[in-house]
C-alpha cells in the first residue's frame, strides 16, 4: 500500500471525497489507495501516477488530460473476467473498494511498449497510411487488418456472458433538463416550480457541474450563500418535489426527432457488484415536451509541439482535480493559455498548495484581474510567449518556451528552459453542441471566441448556459432560469415570475486564436503537434492530407481519422477544423463541421439490449402439440418464430434415415403432420366473396358453401406474395389459409386494401391461427384411419370430394375436417379448437398404430411436395416470380380484374423467356444438387458462365429412390428434355431439365 | 422517432406504426384500359419532395387503422393526421412532387367501375 504522494492538505484543499473512507485498488497490477469520491482517474493522479496508456498509433506514452467525459487518452480496461469492460475512461470510473484496471494497447507493458517502435518509424505511417499501404493485393486485406487491429487495437471484450442484468425504461415528461450545473439546476427549479414533471440528468456521480470543479464555481457566491450551499439546497428542493426524477451518473446519449431522447443510466457501474435484482445499467426511452440542454462546455488543448506528454492535461482538469478530489497533478505546475480561465485554474491551484512555475500566455498583452492576481500571488507570467517544445523520459519534466512574433506565426528571441512537472493548457472552451447537433440544430461559428455556438432548430428546445456561450456563472444562472420557466410555460404551465438566482459578473479579456503554436522547427519536424490525441492525428497530417485533395472536412475527418476515436474527437474537432480552414485559407465557418451522431459517449451492447436477450431475446411460438413432439424426440426447426419439428429420428437415425423413413410411409401407409402453424384468417361480412376476388387472381364468387380452393395472391408488380387454401363455411363466411412464415404480412394486406382502397366493402378479417389446431394425416389409409377414430362425417369420396369440408366430431371433437392436399396423397387436415389439438393428436396415434401412423416432420413435407411439384412461396419464388412462371396459368382468371393483373401484361412481364419453373434431374441419380446451385447451358473451365437460374428446391427422394430438384431456368419450358450444368467449386452436375412433377401427375392419388 | 397522433389512439411512439407510402395515390378503376406507361406511372412512381408530404401511415401495434398524415420531410414536422377518406386540409400545401408527368395519369383513368361481382 503506497502513500498517496500526491494529495493536498485536507484544509487548503478539502475536496467532494471522503478522507475517512480509504478504498483500495490495483493499477497495472500495483496495489493503491484513494479515497470515496474518487474517480479512477483522480485516486492515481493522487498517488502521482500520470502514464495510463499508449495512444493508438505511435504507441507514444499517454496521460490524463481531461477529468470527465472528453477523455481522449485514460481509456482502461476495468474488472476482470466476466464483468471485465474495454475503453472505459479512467476519469469516468468511480472508484470502489477492490478496483482492478489495467492500460490498453500496449505490450508488454505501458512503460516498456515494443510498438513505440512506430514512434520511431512515424516518417512511414502518415495520414491515410492504411490505405496507401495495404491495398496490394487485395485478397490480403483481411490478413494486414487482423494485424492491425492487434496492433493498435483498444481493450478487449469479456470472453464470458455478461453475468449483470440490464433494463429498459420508457417516460415522459414536460421538461428534460440534460446537465446539472449552474444553469441546468436553475432551469430545472424554474420549471419544477410551474409545476412541470421534470427529469434532470447529469454525466456526473454528484450533480452541481462546474459548481464542484471549477475555479468560477468553486470560491462564487450565490444569491449571498456559497455557490455549493446554493447547489444543495436547489438539489433538495428538486429532490423533494414528486414530480421531479433526477438523474445523476445518466449520459443523455441521443436525440432523436419529436424530442425522443435516449439516456443510459450507470446504476451501479461505480460499485464492485450490482445488488441482487438490481441493473448494472438502465436505458430510458424518454419522450419530452420541451428540453433545456445546458450541456456545458469543453475545455480545449493547446496545439503545441509534443504536447502530449504524461503531466501535459487541461488548465480546467488541473484545477478540478485540486479542488474537487484535493488531488495535485504536480508539484511545480506550468500554464499555457490563451485566454483568462487558465489563470483562475493556477490561482485555485496555488492556494490549494499546488506550486506554480508561471503562466505562459499567447497574448502579448495580457491584463485584468486574473493576471493581476496572479502577479500579486508572485507567480511570473510570460504575456506573449509560447512553449515551443516539452521534455521529458516519459512524464513532461521541462518546456522550452519563446517570443512570439506579432502575427503568432513564428517564435523568435533566446530560448528558455521552465524546470516543471505538469503542465496546464488551455485553448479556450467548446460549447458542447453535441445533443444540440444531433437534434438537427444548426451551428453559427463565431469568428471572434473561435467557436460553433447554437444557431437555428426546429426541435421543441432550448439551449442555456455555457453550451450557449455564456462565460460567466451570473449568465448561466440567469440563462438557465429564463429557459426553465419558458420550458415549462410552452409545456401548458404558468411560471411565476422570479428573480434568477444572482452572481457577480466577471467579464473575460478576449482570448488569442491561434489553431497551431508555432515552434522554432517547421510544422511536422522534431517532433509533433497532435490535434486528435486518441487517433495519433497531427497539425502536419491535416496538412498533408489537404496537399492529397482531402479539404473537405468530411473527406478529412475520414481520411486522418481525426475525431473518430471512442472521445468523437470532444477535444479536437474544432482545432482540426480550424486548421484546415488555415491551410485552404477558407472562414472556419464556411468549412463546416462533421455531423455529431449518437451516441454522445459510447453505449455498452448489454445497455441498449437490456433484458431482450437469451430466452427473451424473441419470443417462441409452440402448438398444442408440440410437448408431443419433444416427448417423441423431435428435431425442432424455426419457423419464424415457431418451433415445428424438422424430423422425427429413431435411436440411431439420421435426418436422412428418419426423413426417407418418414416420406415412405406418408405414401404407403398413413403420416401425421401438425400443421397448426399454418396462418389461418376467418373472414366475414356480405361482401368477402367480392373482396377475395380482388385478392386473389383466380375467381372466388361463385364457390359453394363447404367448398374450398387453392388461390394466389399477387403484388400489384404481378409477383407472387402468397398462397394457400380457402374454404367458404357460408354465404359471407370464409376460412383463409397463408404460409406460415406469411401469416401476419397476408393479414396486414388485407386489411390495408379493405381500409385505404375499398373502404366501401363490409369485409372484415380477424387472425385465427392460434385458435385452431391442426392434425393433417395424409396417405392410403387416411380415409379408414378416420372412419376408426369417427367423425359423424360421410367419409366415402362422392359425399366428401376433394377440396371440401365438412364439420363433425373428430375423436368426440367439434372440428372442422378440409379434404385438402399438400402431399399428393388422399389426405385430411383436421381443424379442432386449440386447447384440444393435444386429445386429438393422442386419439390419431392411438387409431393409427393399426396403420402404422407416422408423424412426419418439416423436411419430409418438403419432399412430398416436391415430389408434386408443389411451390413453396419463399422459397421456390423471390418477389421476382409470377404465377405464369410457376407454370399455373390455369390460376390466373382472365375474365375479372385482381391485384396485379395488369403488370402481368406488361412488356416485361409478359416475355416468354422468362426465368420458369421446371423439374430438374442429376444424371447420377444418387447425387442430390444443392439448392441455390447456379444453372448454365454452357460449361467453361471458370467463370464468368452465362447463369440461366438457380435449383430452389433439391432433395432425395425415397419414393423414387433418386434425387429430385426445382428449379427457376430462363425460358425453362422451353428447356424441357434438355441437358444443363449446375457447376459447382469442385465438380460439375449434369441434369435433364423436366416437367416439375415428379410423382402422379395426373393426380390420381389423392382420392386414395 | 417521431411522435404520430393516431387519430383513434392518440400520440404513440413511431416504432408503432407502418409507413406506408405517399398518399392519395388511388388504384386506377379499371387497369386494363391503362396502357404500360400509365400503369407503370401508378406502380412505381411516387413522389419525393423536400417539405410537406402526405403519406400513409398504418398503427400497427395499435388500432391497426390507416390514416393519413402530412409530414415535412425536411424538419419532421407532422402538420396534419386526418382518417382514410378524409380530404386533406386545405391550408397546408404540399410540396411539389418535381416529376409533372407522374401525377397526371393517375387521374385519367376510366371512371368506370370496379367490375361487381365475379366473373368466373
Amino acid at each position: 500500500m503506497s502513500e498517496q504522494s500526491h494529495r493536498l492538505d485536507a484544509a487548503a484543499a478539502p475536496g467532494r471525497i471522503d478522507r475517512g473512507h480509504p478504498l483500495r485498488f490495483v493499477f497495472n497490477g500495483r496495489g493503491y489507495e484513494g479515497f470515496a469520491g474518487d474517480t479512477l482517474a483522480s485516486a492515481l493522479i493522487a498517488n502521482g501516477v500520470h502514464l495510463v496508456g499508449r495512444s493508438f498509433k505511435y504507441h507514444r506514452p499517454r496521460g490524463i488530460v481531461g477529468s470527465g467525459s472528453e477523455e481522449p487518452n485514460a481509456l482502461v480496461q476495468l474488472r476482470t473476467g466476466e464483468r471485465t469492460e474495454p475503453n472505459v475512461r479512467a476519469t469516468q470510473a468511480e472508484l470502489f473498494d477492490g478496483l482492478i484496471a489495467s492500460s490498453q494497447n500496449c505490450w508488454p507493458s505501458v512503460g516498456f511498449d515494443l510498438g513505440a517502435i512506430n514512434d520511431m518509424a512515424s516518417r512511414i505511417l502518415p495520414a491515410g497510411f492504411y490505405y496507401k499501404t495495404f491495398m496490394w493485393p487485395p485478397s490480403a486485406w483481411m490478413f494486414y487488418e487482423g494485424l492491425i487491429r492487434r496492433a493498435a487495437g483498444l481493450g478487449r471484450a469479456p470472453d464470458d456472458p455478461d453475468p449483470d442484468r440490464y433494463e429498459k425504461r420508457f417516460a415522459h415528461c414536460d421538461v428534460l433538463v440534460v446537465g446539472a450545473g449552474p444553469a441546468g439546476l436553475a432551469a430545472a427549479l424554474a420549471a419544477a416550480r410551474a409545476g412541470a414533471r421534470v427529469v434532470l440528468c447529469d454525466e456526473q456521480a454528484e450533480m452541481g457541474g462546474q459548481l464542484l470543479a471549477h475555479p468560477r464555481g468553486v470560491g462564487a457566491v450565490i444569491d449571498g450563500r456559497p455557490a455549493l450551499d446554493w447547489a444543495s439546497a436547489a438539489l433538495g428542493e428538486l429532490a423533494s418535489n414528486k414530480d421531479v426524477t433526477l438523474l445523476p451518473r445518466t449520459t443523455c446519449f441521443g436525440y432523436y426527432d419529436h424530442n425522443a431522447l435516449a439516456l443510459a443510466e450507470r446504476v451501479a457501474d461505480h460499485v464492485a457488484k450490482p445488488r441482487q435484482f438490481q441493473p448494472r445499467q438502465r436505458l430510458w426511452k424518454l419522450r419530452a415536451r420541451r428540453v433545456v440542454l445546458a450541456t456545458g462546455a469543453i475545455e480545449r488543448p493547446l496545439v503545441f509541439r509534443d504536447n502530449d506528454r504524461p503531466g501535459i492535461m487541461l488548465a480546467g482538469s488541473a484545477a478540478a482535480y485540486g479542488m474537487r478530489y484535493g488531488a495535485a497533478v504536480g508539484r511545480r505546475v506550468l500554464v499555457f493559455t490563451n485566454n483568462d480561465s487558465a489563470y483562475r485554474a493556477a490561482l485555485a491551484l496555488f492556494d490549494a498548495g499546488v506550486g506554480i512555475a508561471g503562466i505562459v500566455d499567447l497574448r502579448p498583452a495580457a491584463s485584468g484581474k486574473p493576471v493581476e492576481d496572479a502577479r500579486a500571488r508572485g507567480i511570473e507570467v510570460l504575456a506573449g510567449w509560447a512553449l515551443t517544445a516539452t521534455d521529458g523520459p516519459s512524464k513532461v519534466r521541462a518546456a522550452l518556451a519563446m517570443q512570439l512574433d506579432e502575427a503568432g506565426a513564428g517564435v523568435q528571441g533566446p530560448i528558455r528552459r521552465i524546470e516543471c512537472d505538469a503542465i496546464a493548457m488551455s485553448g479556450g472552451w467548446n460549447p458542447a453542441v453535441h445533443l444540440y447537433s444531433q437534434a438537427r440544430g444548426k451551428l453559427r461559428y463565431d469568428g471572434a471566441q473561435g467557436i460553433f455556438l447554437p444557431g437555428r432548430t426546429e426541435q421543441a428546445l432550448a439551449v442555456a448556459g455555457s453550451c450557449n456561450g455564456a462565460w460567466s456563472l451570473g449568465a448561466c444562472l440567469a440563462e438557465g432560469a429564463a429557459a426553465g420557466a419558458a420550458a415549462a410555460e410552452a409545456a401548458g404551465f404558468t411560471a411565476a415570475s422570479a428573480p434568477a438566482p444572482a452572481a457577480a459578473e466577471e467579464n473575460d479579456s478576449p482570448a488569442r486564436l491561434l489553431w497551431v503554436v508555432p515552434s522554432d522547427r517547421p510544422l511536422g519536424e522534431g517532433g509533433k503537434h497532435f490535434v486528435d490525441f486518441q487517433n495519433d492525428v497531427t497539425a502536419a497530417d491535416i496538412g498533408l492530407a489537404v496537399r492529397e485533395g482531402y479539404k473537405s472536412v468530411e473527406h478529412l475527418k475520414r481520411y486522418t481519422t481525426s475525431g473518430m476515436g471512442t472521445d468523437q474527437g470532444k477535444l479536437g474537432n474544432v482545432h482540426a477544423l480550424g486548421i484546415l480552414a488555415e491551410v485552404t485559407a477558407a472562414e472556419p465557418g464556411a468549412v463546416g463541421t462533421t455531423t455529431f451522431r449518437p451516441p454522445y459517449t459510447p453505449v455498452g451492447f448489454g445497455t441498449l439490449a437490456g433484458r431482450d436477450v437469451g430466452a427473451l431475446a424473441d419470443p417462441v411460438r409452440t402448438t398444442a402439440m408440440h410437448g408431443w413432439h419433444v416427448a417423441a424426440g423431435a428435431v425442432f426447426e424455426d419457423v419464424g418464430q415457431w418451433k415445428r419439428p424438422h424430423y422425427y429420428p429413431r435411436p440411431g437415425e439420421s435426418l436422412h434415415d428418419a426423413v426417407n423413413r418418414e416420406v415412405k410411409a406418408a405414401r404407403t401407409g398413413v403420416g401425421i403432420l401438425d400443421a397448426s402453424t399454418l396462418g389461418k384468417i376467418d373472414i366475414q361480412g356480405p361482401d368477402a366473396a367480392e373482396f377475395l376476388n380482388r385478392i386473389y387472381t383466380n375467381a372466388w364468387t361463385k364457390l359453394e358453401i363447404g367448398r374450398a380452393r387453392y388461390g394466389f395472391m399477387c403484388r400489384e408488380d404481378g409477383m407472387v406474395f402468397d398462397d394457400g387454401v380457402t374454404t367458404r363455411l357460408a354465404a359471407g363466411h370464409f376460412h383463409m389459409t397463408t404460409t406460415t412464415g406469411g401469416a401476419a404480412r397476408v393479414l396486414s394486406w388485407l386489411e390495408e386494401w379493405a381500409q385505404t382502397e375499398w373502404p366501401e366493402l363490409r369485409v372484415y378479417m380477424t387472425s385465427v391461427t392460434e385458435q385452431w389446431a391442426v392434425a393433417a394425416i395424409a396417405g392410403p389409409h387416411a380415409r379408414a384411419l378416420l372412419a376408426k377414430v369417427g367423425t359423424g362425417i360421410d367419409l366415402d369420396a362422392k359425399a366428401f370430394p376433394f377440396m371440401a369440408m365438412r364439420e363433425g366430431n373428430v375423436a368426440g371433437i367439434p372440428a372442422r375436417v378440409f379434404r385438402i392436399s399438400f402431399t399428393g396423397e388422399l389426405s385430411y387436415e383436421i381443424n379442432v379448437p386449440a386447447r384440444y389439438g393435444m386429445a386429438l393428436w393422442q386419439a390419431l396415434m392411438a387409431a393409427g398404430a393399426e396403420f402404422g401412423i407416422t408423424p412426419y416432420g418439416t423436411e419430409a413435407m418438403h419432399v412430398l411436395r416436391a415430389e408434386k411439384g408443389f411451390v413453396i412461396v419463399g422459397q421456390d419464388t423471390d418477389g421476382t416470380v409470377t404465377p405464369i412462371d410457376l407454370g399455373m396459368d390455369w390460376i390466373v382468371s382472365k375474365a375479372k380484374d385482381f391485384i396485379g393483373k395488369r403488370s402481368l401484361s406488361r412488356a416485361d412481364t409478359a416475355r416468354g423467356d422468362r426465368k420458369q419453373l421446371v423439374g430438374l434431374l442429376t444424371d447420377d441419380p444418387r447425387v442430390v444438387l444443392p439448392e441455390g446451385g447456379q444453372i448454365v447451358a454452357e460449361l467453361k473451365p471458370e467463370p464468368p458462365m452465362a447463369m440461366l437460374g438457380h435449383v430452389t428446391s433439391s432433395y432425395f427422394s425415397a419414393n423414387l429412390d433418386r434425387s429430385i430438384a426445382l428449379a427457376l431456368v430462363r425460358n425453362g419450358r422451353q428447356r424441357i428434355g434438355a441437358a444443363l450444368h449446375v457447376p459447382l467449386a469442385d465438380r460439375n452436375i449434369r441434369v435433364k431439365v423436366v416437367e416439375p412433377k415428379f410423382i402422379d401427375p395426373e393426380g390420381r392419388r389423392q382420392d386414395g | 422517432m417521431l411522435l404520430i397522433d393516431c387519430p383513434w389512439c392518440g400520440p404513440r411512439d413511431e416504432n408503432e406504426f407502418q409507413y406506408g407510402g405517399e398518399a392519395h395515390i388511388a388504384r386506377p378503376k379499371d387497369p386494363a384500359l391503362l396502357s404500360d406507361a400509365q400503369w407503370a406511372d401508378y406502380l412505381f412512381m411516387r413522389g419525393n419532395p423536400k417539405g410537406r408530404h402526405r403519406e400513409r401511415w398504418m398503427h400497427r401495434s395499435g388500432c391497426r387503422r390507416w390514416f393519413n398524415v402530412e409530414r415535412d420531410t425536411v424538419s419532421h414536422a407532422i402538420t396534419a393526421v386526418y382518417r382514410m377518406g378524409e380530404a386533406p386540409p386545405a391550408t397546408a400545401k404540399p410540396a411539389a412532387t418535381g416529376d409533372a408527368t407522374s401525377a397526371e395519369p393517375r387521374s385519367s383513368g376510366d371512371p368506370g367501375q370496379w367490375p361487381a361481382g365475379g366473373a368466373e
